[in-house]
């Protein structure tokens, strides 16, 4: 299964491919809207984890924009933002999941599992 | 700024630490910072705050405790790189935490990281820094708040 992270942060991609590592997801990473749009077209992932706040394009727009592109994509939102506005936002933008940083591997785990029953 | 305000600071510090790792923080009693007080580490990261709040949340840390907190993360390379992600990262963590206390009025920008000991940073004069000192693993980093409340008809008159 495709996998694609994108976060601005280097340190979060790497330790998100880390924690996915050994299981059965190709990954690849982007770090910002723009740069995730490109990588949508060329790598197609059934999933993608989304961070919001990002240079250039943020995560929200980004979601709506990869929707547009393929519907049928899951959209873990992964992010620091902590209001329940913003968790809101991410579900009615079209994200399946919300995961709060800072976590664990294990809720990532457990966060991705349930992307992928729903 | 109001003591339960820097309190979601000290939680969020605190809570930060104790998720990703097995050793509790212990989060300092904040203070005020002294204008002449040298506060600013080897690495730092100053995220801008808008919204409901105007001002700065830094982050600093020598680099002995990025390392260290590099390892959290998983990595063992140790580049300037590297350590400028992890502050610009523990400082995002932070700020965007405090949204549930302060909600989504809160706005926080992206990280700005300085490598390199940032003495020459300059804090605004018209707004308080409170200093919040950080103690893990052996290592003393520092969470520094500089917030003011920026009242609707401020924010309206900035927007026209």
């Amino acid at each position: 299964m495709k996998m694609l992270i994108v976060d601005d942060s280097n340190v979060i991609r790497r330790a998100i491919a880390r924690q996915v590592a050994g299981s059965e997801y190709e990954v690849r990473s982007a770090g910002n809207g723009h740069e995730a749009l490109q990588v949508f077209d060329e790598f197609s992932p059934e999933i993608v984890t989304m961070d919001i706040t990002m240079p250039e394009l943020d995560g929200l727009s980004c979601v709506e924009a990869i929707l547009n592109k393929n519907p049928a994509t899951r959209i873990l939102v992964i992010s620091a933002l902590a209001d329940k506005a913003t968790a809101v936002e991410a579900i009615k933008r079209g994200a399946q999941g919300f995961l709060l940083k800072p976590f664990t591997a294990e809720m990532l785990h457990t966060e991705l599992a349930e992307l992928l029953i729903d | 700024m109001t003591e339960d305000e820097l309190k979601v600071f000290v939680l969020g510090a605190a809570r930060f630490f104790s998720m990703m790792s097995q050793t509790a923080a212990q989060v300092g009693t904040p203070y005020l910072r002294e204008p002449a007080e040298s506060v600013m580490s080897d690495f730092s990261a100053v995220i801008g705050i808008s919204g409901n709040r105007r001002g700065c949340v830094y982050y600093t840390a020598p680099r002995a405790k990025v390392e260290a907190l590099a390892q959290l993360f998983g990595e063992t390379n140790m580049s300037d790189d590297i350590c400028g992600d992890v502050v610009g990262e523990i400082a995002n963590t932070i700020s965007g935490n405090a949204r549930e206390h302060l909600g989504a009025g809160f706005l926080i920008s992206v990280p700005v990281v300085i490598r390199g000991r940032a003495d020459d940073v300059q804090f605004p004069d018209d707004v308080p820094a409170f200093v919040i000192p950080i103690h893990w693993n052996g290592h003393r980093s520092t969470l520094i708040i500089s917030l003011k409340d920026e009242p609707a008809s401020s924010r309206a008159a900035r927007t026209q």
